[in-house]
């Protein structure tokens, strides 16, 4: 699978998802330029986190707006998959690939943590490797990952199954206080109608090796280079 | 008889230098160096280099005391950073600087600003920024504005390292009464760097251009450098326009386009425009090269238009470097800054006259001999004097523990030995996907991507020993530095140190920086642990009342495989404890006597070196051979505290028996620690600790929900789960969050 980690200025976790893809999954991994309106020939479009020029303005809402971008709406238009993680999936709030907005977390502070997150959705191709109800430990590293969208629109993302992780505790209940930031219906990764496009907050490039302490991340880049396999072999 | 203008213009140079901070003795010498009276803006330039911030001129003879060099030692002091090649082609670059006097006149600012003058003088030596540690000494949580402080320099840490994408590892934060008027705030950076592309500041090749990169220049941060190098007063308020602004979005693209420029082989050498600013840069580079430089200010990109000759040069605003390109190739260099959307512009060139040139609208507005200026600034051997109740200080008052088990509850509640995770949460310390062990335990480890070896590090010093006793104090910093690596089986690389004190001018606390300064020495020569960086921040008391002499000291270790790693907590039940290190009950200076009856007195521990490093070498080769799954230390608070933290990791509590009277459990005797491994390993750790000469005693094992230590006279009795509510809940509770 060839995989396309898109650079903007103030990316910083460009790098760690690169490593992944390439050195831990063996993958053709390429970095892609925010000011290239071009994707290289990329499979997969990575939106990285970080703090894309600053987020001096709302976090991902000038990133939205590079060159880049355009194609990035191409492919994910042509069913080509699209991952934001963190900064990467305020961006594509902030680019209306996906429902909902950011607020600042609910105490107001940058919080990094291990978290605990439910598999919604095992039917995607992010998610093959992991099974519905799984329970799944990841870092986070934000202060706005707040989420919220109207209850109406909430209620309508539900019904799409549009929720593909939720903040749980480590038996998969979901409660206030396993719910870090303070997000609707603790709702932590999102994908769009067509599956393709999926964004969440916390880093499962941070979990992919058992020497950082954890690989339940790994899945995720694991599913999407077997759903790559299977589009070349069909 | 000199004619009366000359006398009137000598007389108005010497109240223009008073207003500078530059004293009269200094200004004569300056008058030598230049066989003339100096103009203005050469005496703003000289008053900033030859400030006791720039030029170490009251510390300079100590600091010659410290060892230095090495065998893996490529750069030592004098360097932006220290270079310390630690195997595989590789090199870890770092340093610690202190933030203290900026950080309380504006802690958000201040502090972030900090943090970006460590990285930044970490990228310059080409190498990339993967870690943090701060050291943070607070006051009295009651104290005026010290909430706000806490509150501030934490924020002001997390947000800038945060959005640079360098993952803050550990670090320490203390809290004491002496830091009411006065906080601490030491920042550390580390990076990598392949040891060919290591660079320097050393400028070289007359006629090679000097770049200007980086933010525009404004009016924020003139007197910076003076600043830190004065006490605090009533008018301090009034400091605040001497305190940058930070911008982490600039500081992480100029180290992306830095890093990249000197991929190009375009690049000589690099410096960051730091205290003083395009002034020290400037003369710093040149004069470690051997060489002159013409400034013309008219290129300097500017903020506003209005800006003097002089406050170009003083401006300390934040994200600027000054670099040497190669003639004749500078079109790569203006690319790459070009590409990252950052100000580049070509503000001069070296030459071989050894005269540093200024000009601004085609006048020369400055010349000074560059060499002559940097190292031949005064130089102070300031009187010292102990204070005259020391034997009185040293007397143990007699306080003995009745109830264990409360008073270890007591300690747990306060916010010194408090969790500090509500600190740390704050800092980012899983980007860069490196981190193997982050805040919390004994040594922050980092993965070295791509080998089986790892790094460890730390950050220490208790200010309450050092101020009891600042020789021992100054031991007890390397010591517990050497031992926390040990624990996570590093061995040291090297160290950065931040010496920070009072005024330099009062004999007390000169005595107390040398004492610290010689214990240091003397513990860095025992342990083989050279000191390749740091940094002196004097002045710091305010109305008279300095704070606690407190020397940190940031220490490297090498781990050859990270296959091994001890924890610092109980990671299964069944594991036998085996306690390192023999009690001396130690209670002066121990935190039990200041937290529980607020008593500051008695000798610290005694500090054996010798003992130290056995024990350091004993835990080395067990974390090697992977025998024991727990490795933790005894420090503030003793053995009942260390137990505990060893069981709040995963809440498996321990039951341990040991000749000690309640007293006792609480006591800091030195060069201890403890072990936990499974049953089977327990004899072969007890041989290897008499082969090393380290007492060991098997105390106990791991399991249950309890912590129940049983002495002479009485038994620790607690449920752990209780504990770490009031442990985790301290500093938040103190901090009325």
């Amino acid at each position: 699978m060839r995989c396309g980690v898109v650079v903007f200025p103030g990316s910083n976790c460009d790098h760690d998802v690169y490593h992944v893809l390439k050195h831990v999954l063996g993958q053709d991994a390429v970095f892609l330029w925010h000011d290239e309106a071009d994707l290289h020939g990329c499979d997969l479009v990575v939106l990285p986190g970080g703090f894309a020029y600053g987020d001096y303005l709302r976090a991902g809402a000038m990133a939205a707006l590079s060159p880049i971008m355009a194609e990035v709406r191409r492919h994910a238009a042509a069913g080509g998959p699209v991952l934001g993680i963190c900064n990467g999936f305020q961006m594509l709030l902030e680019a209306g690939l996906l429902p909902g907005a950011m607020r600042r977390n609910r105490d107001l502070r940058f919080l990094c943590q291990d978290v605990w997150l439910r598999v919604e959705r095992d039917d995607l191709a992010f998610t093959s490797r992991y099974a519905r109800g799984q329970v799944l430990r990841m870092p986070i590293a934000h202060a706005e990952g707040n989420y919220v969208d109207r209850d109406e629109a909430l209620d309508a993302l539900e019904k799409a199954g549009g929720v593909v992780f939720r903040y749980a505790s480590p038996g998969g209940e979901t409660a206030e206080g396993w719910n870090p930031n303070g997000s609707a219906r603790a709702i932590a990764g999102v994908v769009n109608a067509g599956g393709n496009v999926l964004g969440m907050m916390p880093h499962p490039e941070r979990c992919a090796e058992q020497v950082l302490g954890g690989e339940d991340g790994l899945g995720l880049f694991a599913s999407l280079v077997a759903a790559a396999v299977e589009v070349r072999h069909a | 008889m000199p004619s009366a203008p000359t006398a009137r213009r000598a007389a108005a140079t010497e109240e223009l230098a008073a207003g500078y901070g530059l004293a009269a003795d200094e200004l004569e010498r300056l008058r030598a160096v230049l066989g003339r009276d100096p103009g203005s803006l050469e005496l703003g330039i000289v008053s900033s280099l030859w400030s006791e911030h720039c030029s170490y001129k009251s510390s300079k003879t100590m600091l010659a005391e410290l060892p230095t060099s090495g065998p893996f030692v490529l750069e030592g002091p004098g360097e932006n950073a220290g270079a310390v090649d630690i195997g595989n082609g590789w090199v870890a670059v770092f340093k610690m600087e202190s933030h203290n006097h900026p950080s309380f006149i504006e802690p958000y600012q201040g502090a972030a600003t900090g943090v970006g003058g460590i990285l930044r003088d970490v990228f310059t030596m080409g190498a990339r920024p993967v870690a943090l540690l701060d050291s943070l000494r607070f006051g009295s949580l009651d104290a005026p504005r010290m909430r706000h402080l806490v509150d501030g320099v934490v924020r002001g840490i997390g947000d800038y390292g945060n959005c640079v994408g360098v993952p803050t590892v550990g670090g320490e934060t203390g809290f004491h009464p002496s830091y009411d008027g006065n906080v601490v705030v030491n920042a550390f950076a580390l990076g990598l760097a392949r040891r060919e592309r290591v660079f320097t500041a050393r400028a070289a090749g007359a006629g090679n251009p000097l770049y200007y990169v980086g933010s525009r220049t404004g009016r924020d941060g003139i007197h910076g450098a003076t600043m830190a190098s004065e006490s605090f007063d009533a008018e301090s308020e009034a400091k605040r326009p001497t305190v940058q602004v930070g911008d982490p979005f600039t500081e992480k693209v100029l180290l992306e386009a830095c890093l990249q420029a000197m991929r190009t082989g375009a690049v000589v050498a690099v410096q960051d425009m730091g205290a003083a600013g395009l002034t020290s840069s400037s003369f710093e580079m040149a004069s470690r090269g051997g060489m002159g430089f013409n400034l013309r200010l008219d290129a300097v990109p500017l903020r506003e238009a209005a800006l003097t000759p002089y406050e170009i040069m003083l401006s300390e605003s934040q994200e600027r470097m000054l670099l040497v390109a190669r003639r004749g190739r500078e079109e790569e260099v203006v690319r790459v800054f070009e590409r990252w959307g950052l100000e580049v512009s070509k503000v001069g060139e070296l030459t071989e006259n050894g005269l540093g040139r200024i000009y601004h609208r085609r006048a020369r507005v400055a010349e000074l001999p560059v060499k002559a200026i940097v190292d031949g600034g005064p130089v102070y051997d300031r009187p010292a004097a102990p204070p005259p109740d020391l034997e009185r200080r040293w007397q143990s008052p007699d306080l003995p523990v009745e109830d264990p088990t409360a008073t270890l509850a007591r300690l747990l509640a306060t916010p010194e030995l408090g969790s500090k995770e509500w600190i740390w949460r704050q800092y980012d310390h899983s980007v860069r996907t490196n981190t193997v062990a982050g805040p919390g335990g004994d040594a922050a480890v980092l993965l070295l991507k791509g080998t089986e070896a790892g790094l460890g590090l730390v950050a220490d010093v208790n200010p309450v020993y050092c101020a009891l006793d600042p020789r021992r104090g100054g031991r007890q910093a390397v010591a517990e530095a050497v031992r926390n690596l040990a624990c996570v089986g590093a061995e040291p690389v090297g160290l950065t140190d931040c010496l920070n004190f009072g005024s330099p001018e009062s004999p007390e606390v000169y005595w107390q920086f040398r004492e610290c300064v010689l214990g240091m020495a003397e513990a860095c020569r025992e342990l083989e642990v050279p000191v390749v960086s740091g940094n002196v921040s004097f002045y710091n008391e305010t109305a008279g009342r300095p704070i606690h002499p407190t020397p940190t000291v940031a220490m490297v270790g090498l781990i050859p495989d990270l296959g091994q790693l001890p924890r610092a907590f109980f990671t299964a039940a069944g594991h036998r404890i085996v306690l390192l290190g023999r009690d001396a009950e130690e209670m002066g200076g121990s935190a039990y006597l200041r937290l529980v009856h607020g008593v500051e007195q008695g000798r610290p521990p005694a500090v054996d070196l010798a003992a130290e490093e056995r024990l350091a070498a004993l835990l080395r080769f067990l974390a090697f051979e992977g025998w024991v799954a727990t490795a933790h230390d005894l420090a503030e608070g003793g053995l009942a505290v260390a137990l505990a933290e060893a069981a709040f990791g995963r809440g498996l509590g321990a039951s341990v028996t040991v000749a000690a009277s309640p007293t006792a459990l609480f006591s800091e005797t030195q060069a201890r620690a403890f072990v936990a491994a499974p049953p089977a390993r327990l004899e072969a750790i007890l041989e290897e600790a008499e082969r090393w000469g380290v007492p060991a005693a098997d105390v106990g094992e791991v399991g249950g929900a309890r912590l129940v230590i049983r002495g002479d006279g009485g038994v620790l009795d607690a449920d752990v789960e209780a504990l770490r509510q009031v442990w985790e809940t301290a500093l938040p509770r103190a901090l009325g969050m």
